[in-house]
C-alpha cells in the first residue's frame, strides 16, 4: 500500500513542464482545450482576436432561441476587441512585452455577477434597469487578464431554481437534441432573428407589464418549437453558452448545485471551487454562507486556466481566505495508481437513472481497473441535506432580499400613499413567486419563537453533514465519486409541472451537500445517455485540494473520450446574414 | 437599542445613594424608579464601520457614501480595524470583559433610511460584557458635588449607523441622506443602576468625558455623536418591578434629566390614579419638556435577528495569545492598549481639585469643555506658569472669546506656544490685562496666527514702563485739571482718581496703575498727603 501512495503522489505532483508538454502537438485531447487551442492560435497568429470574436458572435446568432444570454455586449466588445488587436500587433512589434493571460478570450458572465456599466438583472423584474457602477471581483479579474466579456447569460431569478426557467427573460433551453434545423427553415423567413429576440427580450422587462401573480408570461409561445430539454440551472445560460461554443468560458455560481447542475445537462466540466477560495465581491447573493462563483468551460484544463486567474483573496470580501494561493497546471500524464476513490452508498437514490447509474459504475470500475482503490464510504447526514438548505436558504433569502425596496436603486412602483406601501408594491411587483415565497419563509424560520427549532437546528445539521465529508476523508479518502444529477436532462413540458421548490428537491440532492461542507467538486461528462443526452459524473475533493481534484478529474476526461456537441453545422448554412457576419469587411 | 440586553436585577440588590433616595421619598413617596440607559456613542474613526467612506458630520448630503452604505446589490461589509480599536480602548477604560471572540449579527427592519433592510449589530456574542462606571453626581445650579454613584456595564457592542430621513410634508415625501449610514457606533447599555433622572445626567456627563478623554467619539451631542435611550420604571418598595417605557433619542445632555424625571412624574401619576403604564417607546419633546409615544410601538417588533454571514467572527488576543499569529501586525493585541489608556477624567478631576487648590465648578470647567483641558495642561507644563493666570486667561478670556465668536476649543485657533506666550508676556509686565484682551481680539480675528509678542509691537499693546513718559503724562492730566489738583491739596484725596484715569489716558492705556498712582502721589503736595495720612488715622 505504501509502494502504491507514492506512486500516486509521485505522479501528482508535476513540475512545470507540464504547461509545455501541454502544448505538445497532436496531443490527444488537445483540440477541446477551446481555451488553451484559442490562446495559442492567437499568440501564433494563425486567428486573429478579431476573427475569434467574430465567430462566436456568429454562433451566439445562431443559437439565439436558446435564449442564453439576457443582456449582449457586442458593441462594447468590438471596442474591446480593437483594443485587444492593437494590443496583439504591440506585442508581435514587441512594442507591448506583456501578452495577458486571456487577452482577447471570448467570456459569458451569468447575470447575477455585476458588470460595470453593463445592466445585471439577476433575471429578476426588480432589477429590470439596474445597471452597476462597478465590476465584481470575478469579472474585473478576467477583465484584467484580457478577457473579453461577451454578454449576461440568463438565469433563474436570483439563482432560485435548477432548470434556468424561472426567468423574467424565459426559460433557457438545452442544445442537445434541440431540433436547429428546423428552426433555422422557419427563421429564415424572418427578418433577423437577433434583432426580433433583442426586441422581445426588451418587452419581457417592460414594467408596464402585469405582474399580477408574480409569474412570468409564457414565452413559449413566441417560438416555434413546442417542447426541448432544460439546461440545468440555476446558471442554465452560461451551461449552453460554452456548450455551443458561443464562449469559451462563462462563470456561473453554485449555491446547491447551480454550476453542477447545469454543466452536466449540458455536457461541459462545472467546477465549485472551495467556498473562499473565489470572491463573492459583486456576485448578487443568494444564500452568503453557501455561493460560490462556479467556472463553466469545455474541458478541465479550461477550468484550471480560469480558476488560476480567479483564485485568491480578496480585500473585499472577508470570507476569502488570506493564504496566498499557487496557480497550477494539470500533468498530461496522471496516474491513479494508489488513489482512493470513495463511493457514497447513500447516492444510491430513489429516481436515480439507469442510464446515469451505468455510467457511474462504469466510471467506478475503470478507476479500479487503473489500479486506483474504490471504497464503499457513508455519508450518513447527506439524506437532511435538503430540508436542512431549505430553512437555511430561506432565512438568508429573506435577509438579502431585505435590500430591494425601491428607494435605492432597481424598480419602483408607481405607489406614493406611503413608504410601506411602496415597498408592498415594489417588492409584490419586482419579485417572482419563488422568491417571495422564500421571503415569507425565511422571515417565518427567523421569528424569535422559531430561530432555535429551524435556523439554529438546520446550522447543527449543517454541522452534521460536513462532519460526514470530514470524517470520510480523514480515512483516507482522496476524491468521492458520484453522479451530478440523477437522470439526463428533462423535458420542459414535464419539468414545468412542478414548482421550483419541488424541483429542487429533486435535482439539488448530489449537488447540495457539497455546499454544506464547503468543500471542491467538479462535474465532468462522461458519456450520453440512451436518449443521446449528456451524462454528468462529480468529483468532490477536500478543502483547498482543488489540484489533486481536477488532476483525477482530468484523468477520468482523458480516459471517457465523450463527444463535445458540435455545432459546426450551423455555421455551413449558407444564410445570407451569416456570410456577413463572415465578411471581413465588417 | 435592544431592550431585551438590559437584565433588570431582583429587587433586594439596589445600589442606590443615600442622599438622593431620601430625595425620592419625600418628593415621591413610597414609588421607587428604576433606570437603565442605552448610548449611543458614534465612533470617531475617519472611516465607517465596514466601507472606506468619509464620516464628517458636515459634508453635503449625500457625497461620503460608498456602494457598500447604499447596500447595493453583491456588495460586502469590511470591518474597519479603527472602530475595533476604538471599541477595545472603550472597553477598557470601563473596566469591561473583553470577548476574544465577538460575533455581528443582523437586525432586519425596513426603514427609508436603512438601505440594506438591517441594521449589522451585536447580538449574541458583543465586543465586551461588564465593566462599571463611577461618576460624581453634580447638582447643576450650584455645580457642587453631592453624592458619589457607581453604574454598571451590561456589555457594548459595535454596530451601523442609520442614514438620515427629511420630511417634506408639503410636497409629501421624505429625502434620504445616507452620509451618516454605516458610520461606527459602539452602543453602551448600562445595568438598572440609576433612581432619578440627577444620576441618569451625571453619568452620561462623566461617560462623554471619558469617552472625548480617550477620542474614541467626539461626544458632541448636537452633531448626534452620543443619543441616549433611557429604560423608565417605577415600583413600590418590596414589590417586582414596574412595566417599563422606553425614552428614545435624547440628543442633549440637559434633556436628559428633564426627559427621565418628566418620565417618572408621568408613570407615578398614571399608577396612582390606578392606571396601568403600557410597554411602548416615547420621544422626548424638548419644547414641551414632555414624553410622547412613538408611532411605531416596539411591543410588535421582532427584529428576526441572524448571524451576519459575510463577516468572520472578530479575533482578539493578549500578550499570551498573541506569539501563536502568524502575522501579529494583522491583528490587535488587547494588552498592548492597555498601557496606552489615560487616567479617568473623575481621577484627574479629582487629583486636581488636591493638587492645584481649584474649585470643582473650574475642575468640571476644564473637562467640560472640549480641548480646553489639554492646553490646560500643556500651558501649565512649559517653565514658570501661575496656575491662577493660566486659569484666569483660559477659563474667562480665551473661553470667552471663542464662545462669543462660537469656536471650539479644538478648532481654535489658538496655539498652544502662543497663548503661553501671552500669558508670559503679562507675567513679565510688557502687556497688562486689558492689552491682552486687545492682543486676543487681534489673534483670533486676524488670519494669520502672528505671535501676540509681534501683534501687540505692531498694534501697540505693550505696556509703556518709561518712568519719564509717564511722568510727563501725569503732569499733563494736572495741567488739564487745575481743579482738581486745588481740591486734592485741601485735603479732598478722592479727587486723585479723576487725575489717574485722565493721566491713563494720554498712555492709552498702557501704563500700570499703580505706577501711575505713585508717580501722581510723588506729583501732588507733600503737605496734602501729611494731612490725608492724618485723616486716613482718624478713621
Amino acid at each position: 500500500m505504501a509502494a502504491e501512495d507514492s506512486d500516486w503522489l509521485t505522479n501528482f505532483d508535476l513540475s512545470a513542464t507540464s504547461a509545455q508538454n501541454f502544448m505538445k502537438p497532436g496531443y490527444r485531447k488537445q483540440e477541446l482545450n477551446v481555451i488553451y487551442q484559442a490562446i495559442a492560435k492567437l499568440k501564433d497568429g494563425s486567428i486573429s482576436m478579431k476573427e475569434l470574436y467574430e465567430k462566436c458572435i456568429t454562433r451566439a446568432k445562431k443559437v439565439e432561441e436558446l435564449n442564453a444570454f439576457v443582456t449582449v455586449n457586442y458593441q462594447n466588445t468590438e471596442h474591446k476587441e480593437r483594443i485587444a488587436t492593437k494590443r496583439s500587433a504591440n506585442q508581435v512589434s514587441g512594442r507591448q512585452r506583456e501578452w495577458r493571460k486571456l487577452e482577447g478570450i471570448p467570456l459569458a458572465i451569468k447575470d447575477n455577477f455585476c458588470t460595470k456599466g453593463l445592466r445585471t438583472t439577476c433575471a429578476s423584474h426588480m432589477l429590470h434597469n439596474y445597471v452597476p457602477p462597478y465590476n465584481a471581483t470575478m469579472v474585473q479579474k478576467l477583465e484584467d487578464e484580457g478577457g473579453v466579456v461577451l454578454g449576461k447569460t440568463n438565469m433563474d431569478e436570483f439563482a432560485m431554481g435548477c432548470g434556468s426557467v424561472d426567468s423574467v427573460h424565459g426559460p433557457v433551453r438545452n442544445p442537445w437534441k434541440y431540433p436547429f434545423e428546423q428552426a433555422l427553415n422557419m427563421e429564415k423567413n424572418n427578418t433577423d432573428p437577433f434583432e426580433q429576440a433583442l426586441n422581445m427580450e426588451k418587452n419581457n422587462t417592460d414594467p408596464q407589464r402585469s405582474t399580477e401573480t408574480g409569474r412570468r408570461a409564457d414565452h413559449t409561445s413566441t417560438h416555434h418549437i413546442k417542447d426541448w430539454h432544460i439546461a440545468g440551472g440555476s446558471s442554465g445560460g452560461s451551461a449552453v453558452a460554452v456548450a455551443t461554443g458561443t464562449c469559451l468560458g462563462a462563470l456561473g455560481s453554485d449555491t446547491g448545485g447551480s454550476t453542477r447542475n447545469p454543466a452536466a445537462y449540458c455536457g461541459v466540466v462545472g467546477l465549485k471551487s472551495t467556498y473562499g477560495l473565489l470572491s463573492r465581491h459583486g456576485l448578487i447573493p443568494l444564500v452568503n454562507s453557501l455561493d460560490v462563483p462556479g467556472i463553466l468551460t469545455k474541458t478541465v484544463d479550461d477550468a484550471t486556466i480560469l480558476l488560476n486567474i480567479l483564485a485568491g483573496h480578496d480585500v473585499n470580501d472577508s470570507t476569502t481566505v488570506a493564504d496566498e494561493f499557487l496557480p497550477f497546471t494539470l500533468p498530461d500524464e496522471v496516474s491513479v495508481k494508489g488513489l482512493n476513490i470513495g463511493i457514497p452508498k447513500e447516492y444510491h437514490a430513489p429516481g436515480m437513472s439507469s442510464d446515469v447509474l451505468a455510467a457511474w459504475r462504469r466510471a467506478a470500475d475503470m478507476f479500479e481497473e487503473a489500479g486506483a482503490r474504490v471504497s464503499e464510504v457513508s455519508l450518513p447526514h447527506t439524506q437532511y441535506s435538503i430540508s436542512c438548505y431549505s430553512v437555511i436558504c430561506a432565512t438568508e433569502v429573506a435577509s438579502n432580499m431585505a435590500r430591494f425596496d425601491g428607494v435605492e436603486f432597481g424598480h419602483r412602483a408607481g405607489v406614493d400613499v406611503s413608504t410601506e406601501q411602496l415597498y408592498a408594491a415594489t417588492r409584490h411587483e419586482g419579485f417572482n413567486d419563488v422568491v417571495r415565497g422564500r421571503i415569507l419563509a425565511g422571515n417565518f424560520f427567523l421569528l424569535k419563537k422559531n430561530y432555535d427549532d429551524f435556523f439554529l437546528k438546520a446550522q447543527k445539521v449543517r454541522r452534521l453533514i460536513s462532519e460526514d465529508f470530514r470524517r470520510v476523508f480523514n480515512s483516507g479518502i482522496d476524491v468521492l465519486l458520484t453522479p451530478t444529477t440523477l437522470t439526463d436532462a428533462p423535458q420542459y413540458s414535464w419539468f414545468s409541472q412542478a414548482d421550483g421548490r419541488t424541483r429542487t428537491q429533486e435535482q439539488d440532492v448530489f449537488t447540495q451537500p457539497i455546499n454544506m461542507a464547503g468543500i471542491p467538486a467538479v462535474t465532468v461528462p462522461s458519456s450520453l445517455s440512451s436518449s443521446g443526452l449528456p451524462i454528468g459524473l462529480q468529483f468532490i475533493g477536500q478543502h483547498f485540494q482543488e489540484q489533486k481534484l481536477l488532476t483525477v478529474a482530468k484523468w477520468f476526461e482523458q480516459e471517457t473520450d465523450f463527444q463535445h456537441l458540435n455545432l459546426d453545422f450551423l455555421d455551413q448554412d449558407n444564410d445570407a446574414d451569416n456570410d456577413l457576419y463572415m465578411s471581413p469587411k465588417i | 437599542m435592544d431592550h431585551k440586553l438590559v437584565r433588570y436585577p431582583l429587587p433586594d440588590c439596589s445600589i442606590h445613594f443615600e442622599e438622593s433616595q431620601k430625595e425620592g421619598k419625600e418628593k415621591r413617596g413610597k414609588w421607587k424608579p428604576v433606570i437603565g440607559l442605552e448610548i449611543h456613542a458614534q465612533i470617531k474613526t475617519d472611516s465607517k464601520l465596514f466601507s472606506r467612506s468619509g464620516t464628517s458630520f458636515s459634508t453635503p448630503v449625500n457625497c461620503q457614501v460608498s456602494f457598500f452604505d447604499a447596500a447595493l446589490p453583491g456588495t460586502l461589509p469590511v470591518l474597519n480595524r479603527s472602530c475595533v480599536e476604538a471599541g477595545v480602548r472603550t472597553a477598557l477604560a470601563l473596566k469591561s470583559n473583553i470577548n476574544k471572540v465577538s460575533k455581528f449579527d443582523r437586525k432586519h427592519y425596513f426603514y427609508a433610511d436603512l438601505p440594506q433592510g438591517y441594521q449589522i449589530t451585536q447580538q449574541r456574542m458583543p465586543l465586551a460584557v461588564g465593566g462599571k462606571v463611577d461618576y460624581a453626581i453634580v447638582d447643576e445650579s450650584t455645580q457642587k458635588e453631592i453624592g458619589q454613584g457607581t453604574a454598571r456595564i451590561t456589555q457594548i457592542q459595535l454596530e451601523q449607523d442609520s442614514g438620515k430621513s427629511l420630511h417634506d410634508e408639503e410636497e409629501k415625501r421624505s429625502l434620504i441622506d445616507l452620509n451618516r449610514a454605516g458610520i461606527g457606533l459602539m452602543e453602551i447599555v448600562t445595568e438598572p443602576d440609576f433612581s432619578n433622572g440627577l444620576e441618569a445626567h451625571s453619568f452620561v456627563s462623566e461617560l462623554r468625558l471619558i469617552l472625548r478623554s480617550l477620542g474614541t467619539c467626539s461626544g458632541k451631542m448636537k452633531e448626534g455623536a452620543l443619543r441616549v435611550d433611557a429604560n423608565i420604571s417605577v415600583h413600590q418598595e418590596g414589590e417586582p418591578l414596574g412595566t417599563r417605557t422606553e425614552v428614545k433619542n435624547i440628543g442633549n445632555i440637559k434633556a436628559i434629566k428633564a426627559a427621565v424625571d418628566y418620565e417618572i412624574q408621568r408613570q407615578i401619576a398614571i399608577l396612582e390614579e390606578g392606571g396601568t403604564i403600557e410597554n411602548e417607546t416615547r420621544s422626548y419633546d424638548g419644547l414641551t419638556g414632555t414624553t410622547l409615544p412613538m408611532r411605531d410601538k416596539e411591543l410588535k417588533m421582532d427584529y428576526r435577528f441572524m448571524p451576519e454571514p459575510n463577516l468572520p467572527p472578530v479575533r482578539l488576543y493578549d500578550s499570551e495569545t498573541i506569539s501563536k499569529v502568524a502575522d501579529p501586525s494583522s491583528v490587535i493585541d488587547i494588552d498592548k492598549f492597555r498601557s496606552s489608556i489615560p487616567p479617568l477624567p473623575k481621577q484627574v478631576k479629582e487629583n486636581l481639585q488636591k493638587e492645584y487648590k481649584i474649585s470643582l465648578f473650574q475642575a468640571n470647567m476644564l473637562f467640560g469643555i472640549v480641548g480646553l483641558y489639554d492646553l490646560f495642561h500643556d500651558i501649565l507644563e512649559q517653565p514658570n506658569k501661575s496656575l491662577y493666570r493660566v486659569l484666569n486667561f483660559l477659563l474667562h478670556d480665551l473661553h470667552g472669546a471663542y464662545k462669543t465668536r462660537n469656536i471650539s476649543f479644538e478648532d481654535g485657533p489658538m496655539t498652544l506656544e502662543h497663548a503661553a506666550e501671552l500669558i508670559d508676556m503679562i507675567e513679565e509686565k510688557v502687556t497688562n490685562h486689558a492689552l491682552a484682551k486687545k492682543i486676543l481680539v487681534e489673534y483670533i480675528d486676524g488670519n494669520e496666527r502672528i505671535s501676540p509678542r509681534i501683534i501687540a509691537e505692531k498694534k501697540n499693546l505693550t505696556m509703556i514702563n518709561d518712568i519719564e513718559i509717564l511722568t510727563e503724562a501725569c503732569k499733563k492730566s494736572m495741567d488739564k485739571n487745575p481743579a482738581m489738583v486745588k481740591t486734592y491739596s485741601k485735603g479732598k484725596v478722592g479727587a486723585i482718581k479723576a487725575l489717574i484715569g485722565d493721566a491713563m489716558e494720554f498712555t492709552d492705556n498702557r501704563a500700570s496703575r499703580i505706577v501711575i498712582t505713585e508717580i501722581m502721589e510723588s506729583l501732588l503736595p507733600q503737605v496734602e498727603k501729611k494731612k490725608r495720612k492724618e485723616k486716613k488715622l482718624k478713621d
